[in-house]
C-alpha cells in the first residue's frame, strides 16, 4: 500500500517536473537565439534538476522498465500544453502519438513496479489522476 | 556515407543513454529510498550518498556522453529524424538492457507498453 502511494507521487513528480520541462522547452526555442542569460533558462535549468532529482527518486522505489515509460507521458502532457497554452495546432498524428502513449503508460501502470515484490498496485484510479490533473 | 556516420552516431547515443539509465537504476536499487533518507536526513546527506555512489558517476557520464552524441547527431543529421529515432529506440533497447542486466521482470505487458510508447514518440515527433 505505502509502495503504491509512493509510487503514484513519484509519477505525479515526474509528470510535474516534465510538465515544467515541456513549457520550458517551446519557451527555450524562441529565445535561445536572444539571449542565453535570460530567466528563462535559469528557470530551465532548475526545472531539469527537479526533474532529475525526481527521476532518481522513482527510480529508487520501481523498476527502470516502469519509470522510463513513466516519463514519456511528459510528451502527453507537453502536447496538451502547447495545444491550450500556446494555441498550437496538432495533428491527427500527433494525437494518434499521444493516445499510443497514454495506452503505453496504462499498461505499464497497471502491472507491478517492482521486480522483488509483485503486487497489483491500483494504477488505474493513478493515470486517471493524471489525466485530470 | 554521411547517412552511416548518422546512424553510427544515433546507435551510440542510444546505447549510451540506455546504458546510463540501466546504471542510475542500478545505483538508486543500491541506495534505497531517496525520499526516506532525505526526510530523515535532509537534502544534502541524499546528494551527497548519490554523488558517493560509483556507478551513478559512470551512470551520469554515459548520459552526458550521449547528449554529446546528440549534438553531434544532431549537426550531421535533420532534427527531426535524429529525435524521434534515437527517443523511441532508447526505450526498446533500455528494455532490453533492463532486462539481461538487471534482470528485471520484463513481461509481455512491459514489451508492449516500450513499444507502444515507442511508436507514440514517433509519431508524436512526425
Amino acid at each position: 500500500m505505502a509502495i503504491a502511494c509512493c509510487n503514484g507521487t513519484g509519477d505525479v513528480l515526474l509528470k510535474r517536473g516534465m510538465d515544467d520541462l515541456g513549457e520550458i522547452h517551446l519557451s527555450n526555442w524562441t529565445h535561445i537565439f536572444n539571449a542565453f542569460v535570460n530567466p528563462w533558462v535559469i528557470i530551465g535549468i532548475l526545472c531539469l534538476a527537479g526533474f532529475f532529482y525526481a527521476y532518481l527518486t522513482a527510480l529508487s522505489w520501481a523498476d527502470l522498465t516502469f519509470v522510463l515509460p513513466a516519463t514519456a507521458f511528459g510528451y502527453v502532457v507537453t502536447a496538451f500544453l502547447s495545444r491550450f497554452f500556446l494555441n498550437e495546432v496538432v495533428s491527427p498524428w500527433r494525437w494518434a502519438g499521444v493516445l499510443l502513449i497514454t495506452g503505453g503508460v496504462g499498461l505499464v501502470a497497471k502491472g507491478p513496479s517492482l521486480t522483488e515484490r509483485p503486487q497489483d498496485t491500483p494504477a488505474p484510479t493513478q493515470k486517471e489522476q493524471h489525466e485530470l490533473a | 556515407m554521411s547517412s552511416l556516420k548518422l546512424w553510427i552516431a544515433i546507435g551510440m547515443l542510444v546505447l549510451a543513454s540506455s546504458a546510463g539509465d540501466v546504471m542510475l537504476s542500478a545505483a538508486m536499487k543500491r541506495i534505497g529510498d531517496l525520499e526516506a533518507l532525505r526526510s530523515q536526513k535532509g537534502l544534502l546527506a541524499v546528494i551527497g550518498r548519490v554523488i558517493s555512489e560509483k556507478l551513478f558517476l559512470i551512470g551520469l557520464c554515459c548520459l552526458i556522453f550521449s547528449f554529446f552524441c546528440l549534438l553531434t547527431a544532431l549537426s550531421w543529421g535533420d532534427a527531426s529524424l535524429v529525435a524521434p529515432a534515437s527517443a523511441s529506440l532508447t526505450y526498446i533497447c533500455s528494455a532490453i538492457l533492463a532486462k539481461f542486466v538487471l534482470h528485471e521482470n520484463v513481461d509481455r505487458r512491459r514489451w508492449l507498453s516500450a513499444a507502444l510508447v515507442c511508436i507514440g514518440v514517433l509519431l508524436l515527433v512526425k
